[in-house]
């Protein structure tokens, strides 16, 4: 039995974290949620791309590090941990994912390597408004390999470079890289529950859209690029979760009141105590879907599910009972409680929502448990 | 990261599962398979519990010397799992040998050592731990059974509580209050006792959920030897907390019914739209049952993990039974409510699965008291896991016999 990170996991995982500590620190953060002018932090993109990170799981061939998918698991898991304020998800978890799982070598020679730099941003754009996005209510389309429709919200997509766009394509629907810098497309920036991360409406108008993978599979292809960016993003809901807790507990060790430390109450210790029991079930659920993912496993879809399900569940309760603990402080701008509050949702709802995932497990188990 | 054993446990692994086909088809030979609470059940639990001491299966992680396997804690969770494959396990002898015999070999003289130890292994004797009390369930060193000073001897007086197994046990360790004018936890001291001395009486406790599992133990002027002692006068509860430490790995599955039991059911019972199993709020509950069970299930796997590697496992393993308890109840009772009035039926004949999920209903309330309450374990996260403070304690510094009560 071998089911955690190794030592060299660890060690990198160790290393993310000092690394953030100095370069993400809570005012990096909060510089972009300040500024209504940025979507992301530019200099810590940067740092990050040096670092190798957003080219970890990408095979060395195509400028990458090579290294497994537990290994990114690790670095989300930090990334999470420091709300940080980059495209990362967009660009490493869905772009460069569904490029190596769906591109042709030719999309993978041309796309991986601008990737691994930096240079590329990337982002996911299928909704089209409130509410789940269907076959039926799919009015993106692509003619003559141009693409027009309106794709709202995009996260990241005011500052992408390459979309990957859900449309339809001769009445089927598709998936299309499409290059955000080539002309015909409108980026506009939108205000979020989350403003450390972007969101954009993005109008298309006759802009060169290239299919990637199966013509009239769209919305299979979304779900399988799906599978892998939850567990992915299990792992940021995690450190998140894991850091609401902590501070939680660092507050109420602090905190007086009715004559004694607010952590002795049972009221408190038992909220936080929830909380652990929340996290850790995240965390093992959390670990098999990294399992599946690094080997591709058959059972990916739901331990996929089950993974993003756990970690939802986990950070949304973390940073509500969070901000409880903090007390008026907890409400107040100036305490963080609210960019993991925010985040929360932000993660939450980036990849369908979790009442979404729970559909597709119990259909999973469903088809698995079929007499 | 993956599921494999190295090639060491894996070697263990297959020279476990290789003496268990062997074992269990003789076991089954002489002792075919009897109905639990039999006496030939608890005939059949001695004699497994011997032929597993004999090859070294007993106490895997004590030393040969006492009878025990000499192995390390990975062999011992691979042959359990092997053990329940193999669908042949008794439960006389996890108290006895999780917490009162490890206590024995700490702090007895060498005499009772040497007396009970290796029958114990062997499955020749059986113990049990007699701790609670009626004014003494999540506090328990507001025990008030009294142990007198007589000579040499002890003199034991009061009552104990859901001690599991006092009715077919030979032996017991019991934690009793030797100085009622110090503070609670400074006057408890521990004995080990024979359990079938005339001045025991077991009695069954009816539970809610109709059966008598668990007993109230009397004592009336039961005397004890000094030399039955375990630790000093007054160290009870010190010798109390090294018992709880030993309490086993757990390794277990979760309780009651599953979720694939739940599923089964919701695929052939009719809802106000369809199939329960097509209702969205049943999905929702599904979901969540199958996302905690899969938590518990790669939550030992960690732990297995971490012993695998040598290290002592992390404190995540803290969480089971909280969850395990609170789900079995609310997976039970929504099983229940799905089969509409006729959910109220409780005959086996009659009820879906066997009333497995009316049992269950019933049965989990207990889950959720047994071996600390809910919020007793929360406690025990807040303080051991998350280093948070205890809870102010009133009693601490009053003697034992000026506490208030109440009724």
């Amino acid at each position: 039995m071998d089911f955690d990170y190794s030592d060299d996991q660890k060690f990198l995982k160790d290393e993310a974290r000092k690394f953030l500590a100095a370069r993400c620190s809570s005012a990096v953060v909060r510089g972009v949620l300040d500024d209504p002018a940025r979507s992301y932090d530019a200099e810590l993109w940067r740092a990050v791309a040096e670092q190798g990170w957003l080219g970890a799981a990408i095979p060395e061939e195509h400028g990458g590090l090579g290294l497994g998918r537990v290994e990114l698991c690790a670095i989300a898991e930090e990334l999470g941990r420091a709300v940080a304020p980059i495209p990362f998800a967009s660009t490493v978890y869905v772009l460069a994912e569904a490029v190596m799982a769906h591109g042709t070598d030719a999309q993978k020679a041309a796309i991986l390597p601008r990737i691994a730099t930096g240079e590329v941003i990337g982002c996911l754009a299928t909704s089209e408004g409130p509410g789940v996005i269907t076959p039926s209510a799919l009015q993106a389309r692509v003619e003559g390999g141009k693409l027009s429709g309106v794709k709202i919200p995009v996260t990241d997509g005011d500052v992408a470079d390459l979309a990957l766009v859900l449309a339809n394509e001769g009445g089927r629907p598709g998936l299309f890289l499409v290059d955000l810098k080539a002309g015909g497309v409108k980026a506009e920036t939108l205000e979020s529950l989350d403003p450390t991360r972007g969101v954009a409406r993005l109008t298309f108008d006759g802009a060169a859209a290239d299919r990637l993978g199966e013509a009239g599979r769209g919305f299979e292809l979304v779900q399988a690029v799906l599978d892998r960016v939850a567990v992915l993003l299990a792992f940021e809901q995690l450190g998140g979760a894991d850091r609401c807790l902590e501070m939680a507990r660092e507050y109420a060790l602090g905190r007086y009141a009715f004559g004694r430390v607010i952590a002795g109450y049972q009221a408190m210790k038992h909220k936080m105590a929830d909380m652990y029991v929340k996290n850790e079930v995240a965390r093992s659920n959390a670990y098999y879907g990294a399992w599946a993912l690094d080997v591709d496993a058959p059972e990916l879809p739901t331990a996929a599910a089950a993974a993003r399900i756990a970690a939802s569940d986990a950070f949304w309760f973390a940073s509500k009972e969070s901000v409880q603990v903090h007390g008026g402080m907890g409400f107040t701008w100036e305490v963080d409680c609210h960019l993991y509050y925010r985040r929360s949702r932000q993660l939450s709802l980036v990849a369908g929502s979790p009442k979404l995932w729970k559909e597709r497990l119990v259909s999973e188990l469903e088809k698995k448990n079929a007499a | 990261m993956d599921f494999n054993d190295s090639p060491e446990e894996a070697a263990y692994r297959e020279k476990a599962r290789a003496w268990l086909v062997e074992a269990a088809a003789a076991h089954r030979a002489e002792h075919g398979e009897p109905k639990p609470t039999t006496p030939e059940h608890m005939a059949a639990g001695k004699a497994w519990q011997a032929r597993k001491a004999a090859a070294g299966y007993a106490c895997i992680t004590w030393p040969a010397a006492v009878g025990g396997g000499g192995g390390t804690p990975i062999q011992s969770v691979i042959f359990s799992q092997e053990e329940a494959k193999a669908g042949v396990s008794y439960g006389y002898f996890t108290i006895g040998l999780g917490m009162c015999v490890p206590t024995v070999m700490a702090f007895a003289d060498e005499a009772a050592k040497q007396r009970f130890v290796s029958p114990a292994v062997k499955g020749e004797e059986i113990w049990c731990q007699l701790f609670s009390e009626p004014a003494g369930g999540s506090d328990v060193a507001a025990l008030r059974t009294r142990a007198v000073r007589d000579g040499d001897d002890w003199i034991i007086n009061g009552q104990k509580v859901w001690t599991t197994g006092a009715h077919y046990s030979d032996y017991g360790i019991v934690l009793v209050r030797t100085d009622p004018d110090v503070p609670k936890h400074k006057g408890l001291t521990m004995f080990w006792i024979d359990m079938r001395d005339p001045a025991v009486e077991c009695r069954p406790i009816h539970q809610m959920s109709g059966g008598r599992e668990f007993n109230e133990v009397y004592f009336t002027d039961l005397r004890a030897k000094d030399s039955q002692r375990l630790g000093g006068v007054g160290d009870g509860w010190k010798v109390a907390l090294v018992t709880l430490m030993n309490e086993r790995l757990a390794v277990g599955g979760s309780a009651g019914p599953d979720y694939r039991r739940v599923m089964e059911l919701a695929r052939g019972l009719s809802g106000a739209n369809g199939p329960v199993l097509k209702d969205a709020a049943f999905r929702e509950k599904l979901a969540d049952w199958y996302v905690n069970s899969q938590g518990l299930k790669f939550t030992r796997f960690r732990t297995m993990t971490a012993l695998s590697r040598g290290q002592t496992p992390g404190p995540e393993s803290s969480i089971g039974k909280i969850i395990a308890a609170n789900q079995m109840q609310d997976l039970a009772n929504t099983a229940v409510e799905a089969q509409g009035e006729y959910g109220i039926l409780v005959d086996p004949a009659l009820a879906p699965m066997e009333a497995a999920f009316q049992q269950s209903l019933m049965w989990a309330p207990g889950l959720r008291i047994a071996g600390g309450t809910d919020e007793i374990l929360k406690n025990i996260i807040a303080e051991r896991v998350l280093g948070l403070p205890g809870d102010v304690r009133v009693d601490k510094d009053v003697a034992f016999k000026d506490m208030p009560t109440g009724r």
